[in-house]
């Protein structure tokens, strides 16, 4: 390897020639990276070849499926806030990143995608294994480019790296072709930190904040609602301290739960269709509506029309395309939720709400009376989704990371599992992609590997990506997986249920036997169905050295309450 | 109630732009009148003119997602009343001897189009103006025997003091660094 220096400006800069496949790999260290997931193929065999020489420095997973790469990636990134890299070849291994793409894009979860593509000369050719991966990523990319020239490849990683993460995150995909990869160039290094047409963070406005600050100290009934974007920017101690500060009950979305410990006494519980009844009856209530860093989004906000129609709104978001895009808001706090909601804290008085507070307590406690009673504690014999990760709670000590799929069990886990530190709830929201929870357990152990990593999945989703049972057996990752079998695919049975009079079309499952399978791909298992064996299998689970796979069977047709139907308004959620 | 709107968008100059601009609209299913694409009185900046037929909350919910795009620099929309606005439409007329010339270009001073050229036996009339105006043209052109007609997606100005520049050159003075390479 040559080592050359030219002068540039006046800076002396190092530059090193080298294949443009190694510049991506040395790009990749040079922004921190320790670990890509993965799945190699002609395209990029340049880039697994320079791979090779780096096994110290960059850990590559080999994942089953390009699909299990990138939401094992995007679970590494919730717990870490730190992009998750992936690599996957041209034709069918870039197309099937797509899901995960689409999953992080929704989500803002930050992610740098490398995908090989044929060489130059080939382009628009319809080559072996050629797509037009940056037309076919295009509506689910924050940003992608193609590189076909080594020496952009640092260039073009620099500014990916920085669209990932600035601003409201998301995904980035660049496409290198094949002889880019081959080819040299001569290798340095610099971040990027901005260009021109590229604004991630507003600047705050002062006199909004000051605005809102006097509606919010002259409320009798605020009520503030919280999302992911406290956990993006961080602010989890700013959103603490304005909570305590103004006595303002506080409920979260669904990517929002752990950004405030579950048993904080202002914090009054989940919002949208499987929320709590308080949150979501009160919101029509409230007199001002504080949301932060959160989307409104449909599943949390139900019929618009009838939506706290009688609040003030007030919106900290750092997206403008977000604002009055669901609802509209009286004042517009544009910026990152940290500055303001340390701004707007100090700007507010102190105040307690006590009455109101106490109205969430009281509804509380009707729903405690109808559903949440029944489900932590069942009085019948089959066992309930609620009381598994009720045991969940106890014997991790609410120190877990929760990592879900889609569907009952999902919305039962964000409902019930207590959480005491922040980005401890990994789930698949805005998309609600069953098959992302297995993969992105693993990534989450890998990125968390002090914490203890509990996988929620049901039958169903399980089945979608359990290839990466191969994975965690590779890696050992400690991965507890849990299984919450009800031989259905319970949350469109329910609502068949309720809403296509029982017809039951396509979801029952005949399953195979999970601890077989579990077994057969070296990972220790067992399988329970009574209540005084749950316990104990989940004790083995825990305190089992390496991952491990629980099959909990449950009751078939339970239904995940309480409910805000499809267009029904947030006040008419139903207990039954 | 739907109107016209002009939706004029300042972009850097990169591959696969009018795609993401356009799948906006796709997104949302909104149908795009024209569009043309051109480069702006600043170097390495593209301007882009989109006229559509809209409900005015949907067209500034849309000209937001537009802006989000990272190489985006700047999404502005306009009612007509705001623009100055002009399209440009050719004609292909065919001069046989029955071809009565002069009552045709008493019909292209009255409409203030002229001649552009004539190629063998057909000439091209070339006109600029609104749609109404080159439509209006074109009925009058139809019984000479018309054989092809085209016209171009709008341009427009706003007719108010350009904002964009000094966007721009607060941009230029606050972004610490202006990349100018591929990426
Ligand atoms: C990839 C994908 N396909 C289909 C769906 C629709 N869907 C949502 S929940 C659900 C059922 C999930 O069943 P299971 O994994 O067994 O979990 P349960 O609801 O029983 O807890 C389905 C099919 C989806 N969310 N994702």
């Amino acid at each position: 390897m040559d080592t050359l220096t030219k002068t540039v400006g006046e800076k002396q800069i190092e530059k090193q020639s080298m294949a443009g496949s190694e510049a991506v790999i040395r790009s990749l260290l040079a922004e921190g990276v320790e670990t890509v997931f993965g799945y190699p193929g002609g395209a990029i065999m340049p880039v697994y070849d320079s791979l090779w020489h780096f096994q110290e420095e960059l850990k590559h997973i080999l994942t089953r499926h390009e699909q299990g790469a990138i939401h094992a990636a995007q679970g590494m990134a919730r717990v870490t806030n730190k992009p998750g890299v992936v690599f996957a070849t041209s034709g069918p291994g870039a197309t099937n990143l797509i899901t995960g793409l689409a999953d992080a894009k929704i989500d803002s979860t930050p992610l740098v995608c490398i995908t090989g593509q044929v060489a130059s000369p080939l382009l628009g050719t319809d080559a072996f294994q050629e797509t037009d991966i940056i037309s076919i990523s295009m509506p689910v990319t924050k940003w992608n480019t193609q590189v076909t020239k080594a020496e952009d490849i640092p260039s073009a990683i620099a500014k990916a790296f920085y669209i990932a993460t600035s601003g409201r995150p998301g995904p980035v995909l660049i496409d290198i072709t094949k002889d880019a990869q081959f080819a040299s160039l001569d290798f340095s290094y610099k971040k990027c930190n901005g260009f021109r047409s590229y604004v991630p963070k507003p600047a705050l406005d002062h006199d909004e904040v000051e605005k809102a600050a006097r509606l919010i100290d002259s409320a009798k009934k605020p009520f503030i609602l919280f999302g992911q974007g406290i956990i993006l920017s961080e602010a989890e101690n700013e959103l603490k301290a304005f909570v305590e500060k103004t006595g303002i009950p506080a409920a979260w979305t669904v990517l929002g739960l752990s950004a405030m410990p579950t048993d904080h006494p202002l914090n009054v519980g989940m919002l949208g269709m499987h929320g709590n009844y308080a949150p979501n009856k009160l919101t029509n209530e409230c007199d001002v509506l504080i949301a932060v860093g959160m989307r409104f989004d449909d599943r949390v906000t139900g019929d618009l029309s009838r939506y706290a129609k009688q609040a003030k709104v007030v919106h900290l978001e750092i997206d403008p395309a977000e604002i009055d895009k669901n609802v509209k808001t009286d004042i517009a706090i544009l910026g990152d939720a940290k500055e303001s909601l340390q701004l707007l804290t100090s700007l507010c008085s102190e105040n307690n709400h006590d009455d109101w507070v106490q109205k969430f307590h009281d509804l509380k406690a009707i729903e405690y009376d109808q559903v949440i009673q029944k489900e932590l504690n069942p009085d019948k014999p089959g066992l309930t989704m609620g009381e598994v990760i009720r045991r969940v709670n106890g014997l991790t000590d609410s120190e877990a990371v929760v990592v879900t799929d889609v569907g009952q069990h999902q919305m039962v886990a964000c409902r019930y599992a207590t959480f005491k530190q922040t980005k401890s709830n990994v789930t698949s929201g805005g998309l609600g992609t069953m098959g992302f929870c297995l993969p992105a357990a693993l990534g989450a152990k890998l990125g968390a590997p002090e914490r203890a990593v509990v996988a929620v999945i049901g039958d169903g989703g399980f089945q979608m990506t359990l290839q990466e049972l191969g994975t965690i057996f590779q890696t050992n990752a400690a991965v507890k997986i849990i299984i919450l079998n009800n031989n259905f695919l319970g949350m469109v049975r329910q609502w068949q249920q309720l809403f296509f009079d029982k017809r039951y079309s396509s979801t029952e499952l005949v399953n195979p036997d999970f601890v077989t399978i579990s077994k057969g791909f070296g990972i220790e298992a067992s399988s329970v169905s009574e209540r005084q064996y749950l316990d104990a299998a989940l004790k083995t689970m825990m305190d089992h050295d390496g991952p491990y796979l629980l099959e909990v069977m449950v009751e078939k047709e339970d239904n995940v309450f309480p409910m805000v139907p499809t267009g029904a308004s947030v006040e008419d959620v139903r207990l039954s | 109630m739907k109107e016209t709107f002009t939706i004029v968008v300042f972009t850097e100059n990169k591959i696969g732009l009018l795609n993401r601009i356009s799948a906006q609209f796709t997104q949302r299913h909104i149908n795009i009148e024209s569009l043309t694409a051109s480069e702006s009185e600043y170097p390495g900046i593209h301007r882009f003119t989109i006229v559509i037929n809209e409900d005015e909350e949907k067209t500034r919910k849309v000209v937001k997602q537009i802006e989000k795009q990272v190489e985006v620099l700047k999404a502005y929309c306009f009612k007509d009343s705001e623009t100055v606005h002009s399209e440009i439409a050719l004609y292909k007329i065919k001069m046989d001897p029955s071809l009565d010339r002069p009552k045709l270009d008493n019909v292209l001073i009255t409409h203030g189009a002229f001649v552009q050229e004539q190629v063998g036996s057909f000439m091209i009339i070339a006109k600029t103006g609104t749609k109404e105006e080159t439509h209006q043209l074109f009925e009058d052109l139809y019984p000479f025997g018309l054989q092809g007609f085209v016209r171009s997606g709008r341009v427009s100005l706003s007719n108010t003091m350009s904002t964009f520049k000094t966007y721009l050159q607060a941009l230029e003075t606050h972004s610490k660094e202006i990349i100018t390479d591929n990426f």
